[in-house]
């Protein structure tokens, strides 16, 4: 009897917080935070009070000392409500600190991990070139040593948490050598680093998106992360952890969009009766509470494995590729069902359908992520 | 000083309530919850304590069932310093005045010199169990309080009443129940979660707690239920269409007819 379905009390607890604090202090203001493009720094610091901020991390490290199923539960929580916030927290969990707590030095650690698990700085990961998208290791920027410094020169693209005025650091892949990508850390204030504007988007309106340029930015040599070669390997053990957390917002998204549509079709009434009494809507609303369980099964079954220190790689690309298309499907049919209010504004299921469509590109495209499952299966 | 929190596991406020038809008693196999009531009295507790006041400790006390597990776990995230539990199967079927009795014998061990109960508890919604605990403990209450400060041995309460506001002093130890006015309780942080599987939590029978098992239970109680029935339907609203001016003078009629105005 080792298979069990329950939560535990602490998770089931950390489920009502993150829901009370999504629908108390969220839900208000994410419609007007995605009108006007605007990074909720002040909800930013609530939810790090809260200890929403390092999940996962040690206490010792500044951290909650909680599990990867207690951070995804809370992901798909903030994502139900709003995935604007809900990447926020994913991105600087997942891609901005991880990197420092996995890989980092004992100083390093010292001197980065406290306030990024502990939320009083966002920390974010630069991968992605104009260049090198889906093709990740094709990064043109270079890191040369000089005088006991790295001289960076390049560009990143669609960085999340880089600019906002929490933002600490960002961690890059720079070419170190001619066959040779290393990681290495660049604080926010450093001389040579600078972000662009806020970049205009579709979705995730009130998250902090921007293009990041290095112009002979110099930062210590003890800025390299692990040892100098490693930044392929890492950047991939990184992605696959973050995966997890993305795919619990696929799933926070699809449940708040079933939950929209649900509610929605009892009480519009057309030809005289509520639109949720005709098959046509109940078998929409049928297929996606499917979808949901399926797709939480999944997540959840994810997380499980990499608290339990086994092999999770396949199961969380599984998750993140189903769940990415399941949110696309589920905000469609909500909206649907929503008819023409759906296509207004005044009504969150819109901004659901806008939101929903970078989760099929994001962290690992829907193609490249069944090119890891497939490679996950031997071929 | 010591501050005590009655605090009681209910079903949950989306489970559907109903009662045993053998039993006439409330059927708690749904999911349950910390009564949202108490979490007032425990907010106020830990506002105490920040606002200088020496609180050696917080303890919440619960009579209920053995699994009554998350919501004193609840109870512990959200500030309590240490739980009793007492549970028994001889309690069950306790009335109003068997609780009472109950948990004011296992408060006099507590040495608390604030006992503070939310105003009613989501399920029974009495109203009354502050004032039934007092009275056991012999101590001064004030009932249904929406703010409250304290000074030296003294506890001044705003009381809220149907006209206005009563300000009344106790000194300690006192027994007050607060109203859901007196604050805006705080979310647990995830921290707090986490600690509260550290704190202790004592479980004690009726028997530990040297409770008179004839004052409680279905055979101690003073109360019978001798039969329960629905609520009856609510009546149809009345329509009041505005044909010409005359609606307003319709309402105030409809309304002084019943003696709301």
């Amino acid at each position: 009897m080792t298979l069990g379905y329950d939560l535990s009390d602490q998770h089931a607890q950390l489920r009502e917080t993150v829901r009370a604090f999504a629908e108390g202090q969220l839900a208000p203001v994410a419609e007007e935070l995605d009108r006007e493009g605007r990074f909720p720094a002040e909800l930013v610091q609530a939810a790090a009070e809260l200890g929403l901020l390092g999940i996962p991390l040690p206490e010792s490290a500044g951290g909650s000392g909680f599990d990867t199923v207690a951070y995804a539960i809370a992901i798909e929580e903030l994502a139900r409500v709003d995935s604007s916030f809900a990447i926020t927290v994913a991105a600087h969990t997942s891609l901005g600190t991880m990197p420092i707590h996995l890989f980092g030095s004992e100083q390093q650690k010292a001197r980065w991990l406290d306030d990024l698990a502990s939320g009083r700085g966002l920390g974010a990961f630069g991968l992605t070139e104009v260049g090198a998208g889906s093709d990740a290791g094709a990064t043109r920027t270079t890191a040369r040593l000089d005088g006991g410094e790295w001289v960076i020169d390049g560009s990143k693209m669609f960085i999340t948490n880089a600019g906002t005025p929490l933002s600490k650091l960002v961690t890059i892949t720079a070419r170190t050598g001619p066959d040779e990508v290393s990681n290495i850390v660049v604080e926010n204030g450093t001389a040579g680093y600078d972000q662009s504007q806020p970049l205009k988007k579709m979705g995730w309106r009130s998250s902090d998106t921007r293009e990041l340029t290095f112009t002979g930015c110099r930062v210590p040599e003890q800025n390299l992360l692990g040892p100098r070669g490693e930044g392929f390997r890492q950047f991939l053990e990184i992605l696959d952890g973050g995966r997890i957390s993305v795919a619990a917002l696929g799933l926070g998204m699809a449940q708040g969009a079933f939950e929209m549509g649900l509610s929605y079709a009892k009480q519009r009434e057309q030809f005289g009766r509520p639109i949720g009494s005709f098959q046509a809507i109940q078998f929409k609303l049928a297929d996606i509470a499917t979808e949901v369980e399926a797709a939480r099964n999944l997540v959840y079954k994810a997380a499980w494995l990499k608290d339990q220190g086994r092999a999770f790689a396949q199961q969380a690309a599984i998750a993140k590729l189903y769940t990415g298309e399941l949110a696309r499907r589920a905000c469609n049919e909500s909206l649907q069902i929503h008819g023409g209010y759906g296509f207004m504004d005044e009504y969150p299921i819109s901004r659901f359908y806008r939101d929903a469509k970078v989760l099929e590109i994001g962290e690992g495209t829907n193609e490249v992520q069944r090119l890891v499952i497939a490679r996950g299966l031997g071929l | 000083m010591n501050i005590a929190v009655c605090v009681k596991e209910v079903p949950s406020a989306t489970s559907a309530k109903r009662l045993d038809p053998s039993t006439y008693r409330l059927d708690r196999s749904g999911d349950s919850e910390l009564n949202p009531f108490d979490v007032h009295g425990l907010e106020e507790a830990i506002k105490l304590r920040e606002a200088g006041h020496e609180v050696e400790e917080i303890v919440a006390v619960c009579m209920g069932r053995e699994n009554a597990q998350r919501p004193l776990q609840k109870a512990l995230a959200l500030g309590a310093d240490r739980v009793v539990l007492l549970t028994d199967p001889a309690l069950a079927g306790s009335d109003i005045s068997g609780t009472a009795y109950a948990l004011a014998t296992v408060l006099e061990k507590q040495n608390a010199d604030l006992v503070i109960l939310g105003q009613q508890a989501s399920d029974a919604d009495c109203y009354v169990m502050a004032a039934a605990v007092a009275d056991h403990l012999r101590r001064p209450l004030v009932t249904q309080v929406a703010s409250l400060s304290l000074e030296g041995g003294t506890l001044r309460a705003k009381r809220q009443t149907e006209h206005g506001y009563d300000v009344i002093e106790a000194t300690l130890p006192a027994v007050i129940s607060v109203s859901d006015a007196i604050n805006t309780p705080r979310l647990p942080s995830i921290k707090a979660i986490m600690g509260a599987k550290k704190k202790p939590t004592d479980q004690v029978s009726a028997a530990d707690a040297g409770i008179d098992p004839s004052r409680v239970g279905e055979g101690g109680a003073k109360s019978v239920v001798r039969s329960v029935s629905p609520p009856p339907a609510k009546q149809e609203g009345r329509r009041i269409e505005d044909t010409g001016g005359d609606s307003a003078g319709a309402i105030v009629e409809f309304l002084a007819e019943r003696g709301v105005i």
